[in-house]
């Protein structure tokens, strides 16, 4: 009895968590200044939101096989995320879209292109 | 021995999907896995790279790690977005990767790529080039933590 | 009721990403706009598979979550090379 009340409480805090954070990465996207820093706010939405989201799921579905589907979900997110995140940054670089930069810790090239934009 | 493994998880990610536990249904996933395992032994992709058990042992204790690590990077990140001023100062570094399999580079990366805050741009050889959503993120991927972890991880340090 | 929470979170994230694809400025922001919408549909297709009763609907999340990825690597070599067929002269090192 009680440690149902500990999972569902669990369950509760983490799916109110992923939502909250897929919100705020959703607000990130829309208030950063360009294409490299909304790619941070993204990738908010896709490990802690989806991650909350889905742990908070798995907790409710208990040992079936719907928890191990979860799970895939889950892998699947750990994955792609990156690689289409790495991909998106580098066709708008190799498309000379610049970041806007603070500061730039690069050793300089000529024409201030960086080698990895081929 | 990678053959027999790979086959077993195929096996397994069969189960899984289907749900039904019926004669056929399992004979014909065997079928699939059967087929599969020799499709890509014809490719030649069963190796070190295409399959790392090697690094199995070593996710037990790499994968929380690694969520705690984006737990706080986000809400580092939701921090700033949340704040009204929105304190970035983004900063692009070129940082010396330790690994030394091209499997170590490509975790490395990724791993970056998946904390919140920091972001893979490219990569040549070993040197990979990072943007920084803050000075301080940048200081911390120089550090060089994250590097000596996924080394560890690796197994080559 | 906390299925129902999360079910408006994604929807209102879904919109703000949407005023993101309509505003970008460059086509990057866009394809980010359309991943990321492809993401939180997936977490949609979860969460209301479980508001409704009916897990299976995760089958079909996870079919959209290889999808969302190929599309997102076809649109960006269309426009990083005008082709999908694009094969480059040399295979890159490492």
């Amino acid at each position: 009895m009680t440690m149902e009340m500990v999972i569902f409480g669990l369950s509760w805090l983490l799916i109110g968590i992923g939502s909250v954070f897929v919100v705020i990465g959703a607000v990130g996207i829309v208030r950063m200044p360009d294409v490299f820093t909304r790619l941070h706010a993204a990738s908010l939405i896709e490990t802690l939101g989806g991650g909350a989201l889905l742990l908070g799921l798995m907790l409710q579905a208990g040992f079936t096989l719907v928890t191990l589907k979860l799970a895939m979900i889950l892998l699947l997110f750990v994955f792609t995320a990156p690689v289409a995140t790495h991909a998106v940054a580098q066709a708008a670089l190799h498309q000379e879209v610049m970041p806007k930069l603070a500061s730039d810790r690069r050793p300089h090239q000529a024409g201030g292109k960086s080698p990895e934009a081929r | 021995m990678r053959t027999v493994s790979l086959g077993i998880v195929l096996f397994l990610f069969w189960l899984t999907l289907s749900g039904h536990y019926t004669n056929f249904l399992l004979s014909v996933g065997v079928g699939c896995v059967v087929l599969c395992l020799l499709l890509v032994h014809r490719m030649g992709l069963i190796d070190s790279e295409g399959h790392p058990i090697a690094m199995l042992p070593r996710t037990l204790t790499y994968y929380p790690w690694l969520a705690w690590e984006i737990v706080k990077s986000s809400l580092g990140v939701a921090k700033i977005i949340l704040s009204p001023s929105l304190p970035i100062s983004p900063t692009m570094t070129l940082i010396k990767a330790r690994q030394k399999t091209s499997v170590g580079i490509a975790t490395f990366g990724n791993c970056i790529t998946l904390t919140p805050g920091t972001l893979t741009t490219g990569v040549a050889d070993d040197e990979v080039t990072v943007h920084a959503l803050t000075r301080d993120g940048a200081n911390d991927i120089q550090a060089g933590r994250l590097n000596q972890r996924v080394a560890k991880f690796e197994g080559s340090a | 009721m906390m299925f129902l929470m999360a079910t408006i979170a994604i929807l209102i994230a879904m919109a703000l990403v949407v005023v993101r694809a309509i505003r970008g400025p460059t086509v990057f922001d866009r394809v980010l706009a359309g991943n990321v919408i492809g993401t939180l549909a997936i977490l949609l297709l979860a969460v209301v598979g479980f508001l409704l009763g009916r897990p299976e609907w995760l089958d079909i999340a996870l079919t959209y979550g290889l999808l969302n990825l190929i599309s997102t690597l076809a649109v960006l070599k269309f426009f990083r090379h005008g082709d999908l067929a694009f094969v480059p002269k040399e295979p890159p090192k490492l």
